[in-house]
């Protein structure tokens, strides 16, 4: 490997979207749960659900400031390290982008503040409109980000004049081919990811005996979703694969472990797949399987490695484990669904630990799919900038010295190292503190009639920090 | 001239416009951040704080609309700038993000609550300076070969833009004054008033020496102010920035609460016009025009059919978002 400005503007890249998808994973879910629970509150006027409301809110605040600050770099990171790549893709790229931050950041960061700080200020009815709108938004947001990298992956609409792309159908573009697929499986991915954490920390509050209004009804409805979303992502996944092997073969045969394509190919379970051999080491494979699972047919034909030339594979090793990760947290969940489904029919959900001992162990797992399914798609469409058109070597930012690359590079990890700490550190302080219920109701609310802001950007209105 | 031209015009407005909501709206709580150490009490702090906690991510979202603007309107402008502006970029982002969290984590904090004061200054510091180096760096201009930036890591740096960083400096912390005296009272806002004459002396003064600076060093720039009868008709900037300076004197004497505030704002929106006519019609200094670098007719339109209407209703509902956190701020936030 070497360490040249386009390695290291590679591995920044992949170092500052992994973070920084961490947090849009979560909120996308998170605000939508919100919305909900507010739109319960003023349902029902049940003082349960604006509390509940008030305590994931904050840490929505926490998560929504962070996801924020990377995002900023991410607008700007396409200039800098990929500046060929703007040039080249801007006239299709530049407007899905710019649509993402009018239709949706402005929306979200508007709506945000009277969610946090406007409870008091505005009527009921508008602060739920708040909420429904920043859910709304990063919905949206989902919808332009996700074409946007679907194009990449499957361009169409365009022409290339002089070595750059320009656009002959707006709708062929927007609505690419990958694109439907890709955003169905993320933003379940997202919901599934919120699910998890919510169902793990309601279990972690069960086993503890904390809280048990507030955990009857977060863990039922965190469960409720993963026992549909669990099997649906599967099935999703599954036509997004069918997609991918008719617009990307070779990703497809990284992610299969497959060097000779052709019929009747084995499931491989295990391998160390090594480039330089173009081979596999210690294959486990189930006969046939990965044929059915791709054609749905036994002797289906599916790709391999070697039909692409050896500057056109992507980096099998990496993509066929990342995707054995996602797939086996996809299962895990599935189980984690079918498991709870049953419980709760013998009625005993809410009394077996086991189950809740799992979900506290299943927090994580939604950011770790996401993080592999990442890599497997992005890593898979390697050597590709855009698939089969534009090499990343080409996309590189020229001027770009290594010294310069390497600096950005170590900054944004020192940075993102102390400030996931941080951030951590004080969503865990949060969990530990659980749903607050409103000591000295009376006066605080008088005081907020007052009209003024009260809080910070985060809902929180005292330190939860122990002085030292 | 085409028809098309003129939609590059629209776009011209519509990224300035964006720049300009920036610059004014993330100027102020910026300014807050660099003022935000020397306020003498820790409750004026937890105020300033308060006072923009509710808007400083809708007011930084503008910076990723310009940025976005410029990708999708003038990827070439792009490409060329912020490669050429790295480094001063990438100081800028780690600032923010510092200054950015500081918001979340403060008021959790307490034994670790000055390390997000820091944090809060001298992110919003840092982020000032490398924004107004960038500034002096873009006058300056940029070599671009081939449709790509050619120069080194180092162009930016140079005496002018140290000039220009610190005018920003100053100019953000005379904005947050503003937005101080506008909506605070009490000490904070006496603290406000008393700080308001130097910042403006100050930041006059900073920009007398740009302007003097700018044509001096550049005589393409120099040949736009002061030929016949092109001074006469830019003859307005300078004046009208004479007078602004005498209102803004009389409103600090007057103790009016607004237009200290309004009358900084409009020392901003002169600047950026003097600017403008300056560079006009150059998107890259020193010689790539808007239409050089801007993206093609479908793009443009495509566009422009969503802005037409998304750009009011963002205007409207920041406006209503103001409207929501009205009224002076307080100390009796609740906080220990």
């Amino acid at each position: 490997m070497d360490i040249d400005p386009l390695m290291l503007s590679r591995i920044q890249f992949a170092f500052t979207i992994s973070f920084h998808i961490l947090f849009p994973a979560f909120t996308i879910g998170l605000a939508n749960w919100i919305m909900v629970l507010e739109g319960l509150w003023l349902r029902t006027g049940r003082d349960v659900y604006r509390r509940l409301s008030e305590f994931w809110t904050k840490i929505f605040a926490i998560s929504f400031g962070m996801g924020v600050v990377s995002g900023i770099v991410m607008s700007y990171q396409f200039g800098t390290n990929w500046s060929r790549w703007s040039d080249i893709t801007g006239n299709v790229l530049g407007p899905l982008i710019q649509y993402e931050v009018i239709t949706a950041f402005f929306l979200e960061a508007a709506f945000l503040g009277i969610l946090l700080f406007g409870r008091d200020k505005v009527p009921r009815g508008m602060h739920f409109f708040a909420a429904l709108m920043v859910a709304m938004g990063t919905i949206i947001s989902s919808f332009w980000i996700l074409s946007s990298n679907s194009w990449l992956h499957t361009p169409a609409g365009f022409e290339i004049r002089d070595g750059r792309f320009f656009v002959t159908s707006w709708w062929e573009v927007v609505f690419n081919p990958s694109f439907p697929y890709r955003l169905a499986h993320m933003v379940t991915a997202a919901f599934l990811t919120t699910s998890f954490v919510i169902a793990g920390i309601s279990a972690w509050y069960m086993l503890k005996g904390r809280f048990p209004e507030y955990t009857r009804i977060n863990y039922p409805m965190a469960m409720g979703m993963i026992v549909v979303l669990a099997p649906l992502q599967i099935l999703l996944g599954d036509l997004h694969g069918l997609k991918t092997m008719e617009m990307q073969p070779a990703k497809i045969a990284a992610m299969e472990g497959h060097w000779e394509g052709g019929a009747g190919a084995p499931l491989i379970l295990f391998a160390l797949p090594d480039m330089a051999a173009e081979e596999n080491h210690y294959e486990i494979g189930i006969p046939y399987l990965s044929s059915l699972i791709l054609t749905h047919e036994l002797d289906g034909v599916v790709p391999g490695l070697k039909e692409f030339a050896p500057e056109d594979r992507p980096y099998m090793p990496i993509v066929f484990w990342t995707f054995r990760i996602m797939v086996g947290i996809g299962f895990l969940m599935l189980f984690v669904g079918a498991a709870y489904a049953f419980l709760r029919w013998r009625g005993r959900a809410f009394e077996t630990r086991w189950l809740h001992w799992l979900s506290v162990a299943m927090t994580p797992a939604g950011f770790v799919a996401i993080i592999a399914g990442w890599f497997t798609t992005e890593i898979g469409r390697q050597p590709w900038m855009v698939q089969g058109l534009v090499r990343t070597a080409d996309g590189v930012t020229p001027s770009l010295t290594a010294g310069g690359a390497l600096t950005s590079l170590v900054t944004f990890m020192v940075t993102y190292a102390l400030i996931f700490t941080a951030g951590t550190y004080y969503i865990l302080r949060l969990l530990q503190l659980g749903p607050q219920p409103h000591r000295g109701e009376t006066t605080k609310n008088a005081r907020l009639d007052t009209g003024r802001p009260k809080r910070p950007l985060s809902a929180t209105d005292e330190a939860i920090e122990p002085a030292e | 001239m085409e028809w098309w031209q003129d939609l590059t015009l629209i776009w011209t407005g519509i990224v300035a416009f964006a720049i300009v909501m920036y610059v004014l709206m993330d100027g102020f709580d910026l300014g807050l951040g660099i003022l935000f150490p020397f306020a003498g009490r820790h409750e004026d702090r937890d105020v300033m704080m308060n006072s923009v906690a509710p808007v400083w991510d809708f007011n930084e979202t503008w910076l990723i609309l310009g940025g976005a603007g410029l990708f999708a309107a003038f990827p070439l402008a792009y490409a060329v700038i912020l490669p050429a502006l790295y480094l001063p970029l990438l100081a800028m982002l780690i600032a923010l993000i510092f200054r950015g969290v500081a918001f979340e984590f403060r008021f959790k904090a307490k034994s670790s609550r000055y390390l997000w004061d820091a944090s809060f200054h001298f992110g919003s510091l840092v982020a000032t300076f490398a924004q107004g180096m960038a500034l002096g760096a873009f006058i300056q201009g940029f070599t671009v070969e081939n449709r790509s930036y050619v120069g080194g890591m180092f162009d930016w740096f140079s005496l002018f833009s140290l000039f220009t960083g610190v005018a920003l400096v100053l100019g953000y912390a005379l904005l947050g004054c503003g937005w101080l005296i506008w909506r605070t009272e009490g000490t904070l806002q006496a603290w406000a008033y008393k700080l308001s004459k130097p910042l403006f002396l100050g930041v006059i003064g900073f920009i007398s020496l740009v302007s003097v600076w700018t044509p001096l060093a550049n005589e393409t720039i120099a040949a736009r102010w002061f030929t016949w009868p092109n001074i006469l008709y830019l003859s307005p900037v300078p004046i009208l920035t004479v007078g602004l300076g005498l209102l803004f004197w009389r409103a600090i004497n007057n103790r009016r609460e607004v237009q200290p505030f309004l009358l900084s704002m409009g020392l901003f929106l002169l600047s950026f016009a003097g600017l403008a006519v300056s560079l006009w019609p150059n998107v890259i200094p020193p010689d790539i025009s808007i239409w050089d670098a801007a993206s093609p007719p479908e793009t443009q339109e495509f566009l422009l059919v969503g802005m037409a209407f998304l750009i009011p209703t963002i205007v409207i509902y920041t406006i209503y978002s103001y409207y929501v956190f009205r009224g002076k701020i307080t100390e009796d936030a609740g906080y220990h």
